[in-house]
């Protein structure tokens, strides 16, 4: 206290006489002050919980929850078959199912992302953000966080659902752990790129609506364009760039990453699996776009909402 | 029937901007394929169909679709300034008609017209499949505006669920389930492709052309009026 009153008492003295400064009781915060850690782990969680609706008007659970039983839909039946033909293994593997889920995937990146960070950016709640001790890398940090979880959520529930599923029907627990792990995998792999994407995206506009449009844009355009070119390059026998086509959507390169090292089943034409070499170029493009989108958010955020 | 003023608004509100380079984006990819499979020598008649049923008019027209006819009204209704346009002395239904209007050009620019140009890139004129699969765009576009400008006055997510309808519909239980196949505006465009090209080449469609072109006469009139009457009696809600 008395560290405060000094400087008023010094500026009293030039005041004109009989001016004070009233001590109106508002009470001092003496409790302890959380800091950075503390706001990037709080606006982590709100905007994982937001993602999926939870804390937020019905309306907002609909979609996500819709989506969920989309996805999980599959895997049941998966399961479900595996069951009553008492068979020795799943129809599908995990990694496949992943793959085979992508337009859903993209539906729900689509839908979270601009969620996430657009309306932030048009109704200018950054500059409060900003007012708590919080850097703007800190934003960055927690929201792709946030969108990475929300995805593997997302995409590793239905694989959580064929995993003790498969225990269930007595299939061997060593293969369904193996088949998982490598689904987990994939499912890093995956949301981190998607929610990298998804993000930068979402952050060049603050209209929601074309947020989604831009972000299924990014992710389903190219993903069908390599498809068909792929398709008729290889009815057209040219196999040669086939599989360096993989590389130009984020799409075919998770299909190519999973059948070549996480024992999945190729879904490019042929059922080629791609060369020792382009694997690892594989690797490095998706390395590189997680870390480059991760990068070009940090820079969109130095100025953003300003 | 049609306002100019209203019509300004509307193309600014589409093309404004950045928005115009997500629209230039997506034609543009059309062409370079097309370009690089003639360049490559693989381009023949079975290969155009294929990139245009399969890929231009399967995905590409109908995110089209969704972007410029939600993008016509929505985020006017959105941000809350339709009250702007509302509180003139104009009917509903020539603001509606006027959006449907410059939202049909506007694809007309960026779906139908590279279609076009990719048909002639990789066969020039043979067997009409240019021109066949322009007017399918064409057809298909307009029922696509007239549905997307009503899901854009009905719902806040009118985006998300045109893309569930164009992705998920469309795309995903047209393959399993065919019965999904003949409520597809994409099969419709098919059925009026396969009547216009010629006879050397494949194009299926699940629906007879008749049938086609009754539910998409239907669905474009009772979608743009449908549109009219929600305009009537629309309420603004703030954002949740």
């Amino acid at each position: 206290m008395s560290a405060e009153t000094t400087p008023t008492t010094a500026r009293a003295a030039e005041a004109p006489a009989g001016a004070s400064i009233h001590d109106i009781g508002y009470r001092h915060y003496d409790g302890e002050r959380h800091g950075r850690a503390y706001v990037r782990r709080s606006l982590y969680v709100q905007s994982l919980r937001g993602a999926f609706g939870i804390g937020r008007s019905a309306r907002s659970k609909v979609l996500p929850i819709l989506l969920l039983t989309f996805m999980c839909v599959p895997a049941v039946i998966i399961v479900a078959i595996a069951v009553f033909t008492d068979a020795h293994s799943l129809v599908a593997k995990p990694t496949n199912l992943v793959i085979g889920a992508m337009p859903l995937i993209g539906l729900f990146v689509a839908a979270v992302a601009p969620q996430l960070v657009s309306r932030d950016l048009r109704f200018n709640t950054m500059p409060l953000y900003l007012s708590r001790p919080m850097e703007r890398s800190d934003y960055v940090a927690a929201k792709f966080a946030a969108m990475a979880t929300a995805v593997a959520v997302f995409t590793g529930l239905p694989l959580l659902v064929m995993f003790l599923g498969g225990l269930l029907g007595k299939l061997k627990f060593a293969d369904q752990a193996r088949s998982f792990a490598f689904g987990l995998v994939l499912v890093a792999l995956f949301s981190l790129l998607h929610a990298g994407i998804g993000l930068l995206v979402a952050s060049v506009t603050p209209r929601r609506g074309f947020g989604v449009g831009a972000i299924i844009a990014v992710l389903t355009i190219p993903y069908f364009a390599v498809n068909m070119l792929m398709g008729i390059l290889w009815y057209n026998d040219r196999q040669g760039p086939v599989e360096w086509l993989g590389l130009l959507s984020p799409g075919t390169l998770m299909s190519g990453v999973q059948s070549k090292y996480l024992d999945g089943t190729s879904d490019f034409p042929g059922e080629i699996v791609v060369s020792d070499v382009a694997g690892a170029v594989y690797l490095l493009v998706t390395a590189l776009l997680i870390a480059g989108s991760y990068a070009l958010l940090n820079v969109r955020y130095r100025r953003a909402g300003l | 029937m049609y306002d100019p003023t209203v019509a300004r608004l509307t193309y600014r509100a589409l093309l404004g901007r950045r928005r115009a380079l997500i629209l230039c984006v997506l034609p543009a990819l059309l062409l370079a394929i097309a370009l690089l499979l003639r360049l490559s020598g693989v381009a023949d008649d079975s290969v155009a169909t294929n990139l245009l049923g399969g890929f231009a008019l399967a995905t590409l027209v109908p995110l089209i679709g969704v972007i410029v006819g939600t993008g016509a009204i929505g985020p006017e209704i959105d941000d809350g300034s339709i009250v702007y346009l509302l509180s003139k002395p104009l009917k509903r239904s020539t603001i509606i008609l006027t959006k449907l209007t410059v939202a049909v050009g506007v694809t007309f620019l960026f779906a139908a017209l590279p279609v076009l140009l990719a048909g002639l890139i990789m066969v020039g004129g043979s067997q009409q499949i240019a021109v066949a699969f322009a007017i399918g765009t064409i057809v298909a576009s307009v029922a696509y505006c007239a549905l997307f400008l009503l899901l854009g006055t009905v719902s806040r997510n009118a985006v998300i669920i045109g893309l569930v309808y164009a992705l998920v519909w469309e795309a995903l239980f047209g393959n399993f389930v065919p019965g999904a196949r003949t409520l597809s505006v994409q099969q419709w465009g098919l059925a009026l492709v396969d009547r216009i090209v010629g006879s050397g080449v494949e194009v299926t469609s699940a629906v007879a052309l008749p049938t086609a072109g009754i539910l998409l006469a239907v669905v474009t009139v009772a979608g743009t009026w449908y549109a009219v009457e929600r305009l009537k009696v629309l309420t603004l809600a703030g954002e949740e």
